[in-house]
């Protein structure tokens, strides 16, 4: 009888734990939504902005777009850009760039437009940066990098890499591009991704690229979801693109309103929208990894 | 042995306890919850039905119209598997009834629905026509968690239909499965047939961004009196679906939680029902599912509110618009839209006797839905309440003429056509008293009156109507 009552005890106390670990996924299942995702395979950090102090972004690493460029910033786009806390500031260690409605310099709507130019480039190695994207018509959110040179060989000579890119309106889309001579604006070479069962607007995603001598690796979170070579660029464009990702780019945030690749907000858009970066990391290349 | 056993239990029972704790966050359960179990199957029609009634389709009453006729299933159409479920929509004269509308039962106790967070299906039509309404809660009782979306556009090719849960955790145990109704609004009358299939609760995940509403999203300001009965309506919850688009549904008021700002002033219960009982001013608010709904309503009470005279005149000489003390000689519509109009009329309901009560009016009317024939008639009697001096209301008393219909100059406002009306103006009113009028059915009106269509009322802005009669002496 004795033994038979440990043994009973002894199951007891398995079960006991059982539903304590039962407990506990239950409470990070339903509350708690911050749990990190960590992705990166490349360990050598160089760049780690974490958004942990409150009100403007290090100036050592973020410069900013002001205005309305060139015809919207050759889009169309409706926003005029501002450094101001009313569009761009970090609390409770993230980065929030906002779009209001509002009457600005003759445009109908602000935003920002971060970037690392002069500040922070470098050739090759892994970008990323969580985020949780806004939502509605006409509403174009970015992390994407440009060919540092591009002040002496202009767009889309320069090359564009777009590690994000996002309609409002299709809240589960995630696109991620690059462009270069003989395949830009519409024609540059892309790729979508459909979040299933979710969406970018209610929780953070980690987008990311892993680049190296001859491929740009689109990652969302642990999936990689694309890889574009200089062959994709010979095939997409019969031999005339030139490969122009083997120099130092810098990196873009933004979070545009309108523009040909959206089109105009509508009446249910709602103001503001956000986006909120919880950080941006980049990594050095690490060769050895991608030697298979 | 015994002893242990119950150690067992109380591990058992501490369990429960913890997922009930931690799966919810908002949400505190006694100590003496019972947690039944009901079926969380989502599955409504596949190939055939699951889980529903014997008679599957439970149709309107047909005394309403509705027609049991035109519902079955179809062999011969699927979006997947073998059968769909076939709607013939009628023509609004088929003998059978010229509609069709009813609702999916749950055969047991009703499901626990808890885990998904939309009613989808496919659906084809024979023609572009829309569907009327679809939704799930209606359950011919209490209907407390009714959803409905209106306006289902249909394709000629299969099209999933997506109804979102406005707070899927109301619906622990739901029986109202499905619900539609249809009529041929949009075909000129001409009936159609759709095709619905794999009807089922699902979770999709990317239902969000809500934005729930009260009174259509409008911020109402009403005067009130102690006593008086106020419901708040026009409830709503819309999501954004992962095409883009915002899905709006009308939610039952059990979605919502209500609040009163002064409840010494109104209180509001879980219907959304406001009942007056004080003086001052209060807001009422909601809440679905923890979000602030858009539109509130803003009443203010300057205390009772007495009685209009008893009208006395015999019911032989009179034909009734609006009182309690006659049977009215028609329907009516009180709050018409006019183009423009910023008029807000409430039908309130003071201490059992209904007044009508309207705020920051510019101009309105009361459209009656069948014309009056007054030729024996002599006088038009209203009773009018002001609460602030200075208040006067422009009446205008239409006839609209053989051809029935409402017909006004909209650059002056004059009756054209065959319209003419008699114009009075309800002045020398004296605050916090009624003030009866009774008006002569004169001018234009002295040689036509056989089709009054409406009064029209200008100015104002903030007064009562009540005992709104024509009679003769």
């Amino acid at each position: 009888m004795m033994k038979i009552n440990f043994n009973h005890i002894g199951t007891l106390q398995a079960k006991v734990l059982t539903y304590i670990c039962f407990t506990a996924i239950a409470a990070f299942s339903s509350c708690e939504t911050d749990d990190e995702q960590t992705v990166a395979r490349s360990t050598n950090l160089v760049l780690s902005e974490e958004f942990n102090t409150d009100g403007a972004p290090n100036p050592a690493v973020w410069g900013f777009d002001i205005g309305t460029g060139e015809n919207g910033w050759g889009n169309q786009e409706l926003q005029y850009y501002t450094d101001r806390t009313e569009n761009v500031t970090i609390q409770n260690g993230v980065l929030l760039i906002t779009a209001q409605e509002e009457s600005f310099q003759g445009s109908q709507y602000t935003s920002a437009r971060l970037l690392t130019k002069d500040l922070f480039e470098q050739q090759y190695g892994r970008f990323e940066a969580r985020i949780r994207l806004p939502f509605g018509q006409g509403i174009w959110p970015a992390f994407w990098m440009l060919g540092a040179d591009i002040d002496e060989n202009p767009w889309p000579g320069a090359g564009e890499i777009d590690i994000m890119e996002y309609r409002g309106q299709e809240p589960t889309v995630l696109i991620g591009s690059v462009h270069g001579p003989g395949y830009s604006g519409g024609d540059a070479i892309s790729k979508e991704y459909i979040l299933e069962n979710d969406r970018f607007d209610t929780g953070f995603h980690i987008f990311g690229i892993e680049w190296g001598p001859d491929f740009v690796n689109y990652y969302v979170d642990d999936v990689l979801y694309n890889q574009i070579t200089p062959e994709d660029v010979d095939e997409e464009t019969d031999g005339e693109g030139v490969w122009v990702f083997n120099k130092p780019f810098y990196i873009l945030m933004n979070l545009a309103v309108g523009g040909t690749f959206v089109g105009s907000p509508n009446a249910e858009t709602q103001f503001p929208q956000t986006m909120l970066i919880d950080y941006v990391r980049v990594y050095e290349f690490d060769e050895r990894l991608f030697n298979n | 042995m015994k002893n242990i056993r119950n150690i067992h239990l109380r591990f058992i029972v501490l369990f429960s306890l913890g997922i009930a704790i931690f799966t919810s966050c908002e949400r505190d359960f006694s100590d003496d919850v019972q947690f039944a179990t009901f079926s969380s199957n989502g599955d409504i029609f596949t190939d055939s039905p699951v889980g529903l009634t014997d008679e599957f389709f439970d149709s309107f009453d047909p005394n309403e119209g509705a027609n049991p006729e035109g519902f079955g299933t179809d062999d011969n159409e699927a979006f997947e598997g073998s059968s769909s479920i076939r709607i013939d929509v009628p023509a609004p004269d088929d003998p059978d009834g010229g509609f069709i509308g009813g609702i999916f039962l749950d055969r047991g106790d009703g499901r626990n629905l808890t885990g998904f967070d939309a009613l989808t299906f496919y659906a084809k039509g024979s023609i572009t026509a829309t569907i009327g309404e679809v939704g799930f809660g209606t359950d011919f009782g209490e209907n407390k968690f009714a959803v409905t979306a209106q306006n289902i556009r249909l394709s000629t090719d299969w099209r999933k239909i997506i109804i979102p849960i406005p707070d899927p955790s109301k619906l622990i145990q739901e029986r109202g499965m499905f619900f539609f109704s249809a009529g041929t609004q949009t075909t000129n009358g001409f009936g159609f047939t759709f095709w619905i299939d794999e009807l089922r609760f699902e979770k999709l995940g990317t239902i969000a961004q809500p934005s729930p509403a009260i009174l259509n999203g409008v911020d109402v300001v009403q005067q009130a009196f102690t006593g008086s009965n106020l419901l708040v309506n026009g409830l709503a919850q819309t999501y954004n679906l992962e095409s883009g688009i915002n899905q709006t549904v009308i939610a039952a008021p059990s979605y919502f939680d209500f609040n009163s700002s002064d409840n010494s002033v109104a209180i509001v219960n879980e219907l959304g029902q406001v009942s007056v009982i004080g003086t001052g001013t209060t807001n009422i608010t909601a809440q679905l599912a923890g979000v602030q709904a858009t539109g509130s309503l803003e009443v203010t009470s300057n205390g009772s509110l007495d009685f209009a005279p008893s009208p006395t005149r015999p019911a032989a000489n009179v034909k009734s618009i609006f009182s309690e003390s006659y049977t009215p000689d028609t329907p009516i519509n009180f709050a018409p839209n006019f183009g423009g109009s910023t008029t807000e009329t409430v039908l309130t309901n003071n201490n059992g006797d209904n007044v009508l009560a309207y705020t920051n009016n510019n101009f309105t009317g009361i459209t009656f839905d069948n014309t009056v024939d007054a030729s024996g008639l002599t006088f038009l009697h209203i009773d009018v309440y002001v609460q602030s001096a200075g208040v006067e209301v422009g009446l205008q008393i239409r006839d609209i003429g053989a051809n029935q219909e409402l017909e006004t100059n909209t650059t002056n406002g004059l009756p054209q056509g065959d319209d003419v009306d008699f114009r009075f103006d309800l002045t020398g009113l004296t605050v916090g008293q009624w003030t009866s009028f009774d008006i002569p059915l004169g001018g234009d009106l002295a040689t036509q009156k056989n089709n009054l269509g409406a009064l029209i009322l200008t100015d104002g802005p903030d007064f009562i109507f009540d005992n709104i009669y024509f009679f003769t002496e």
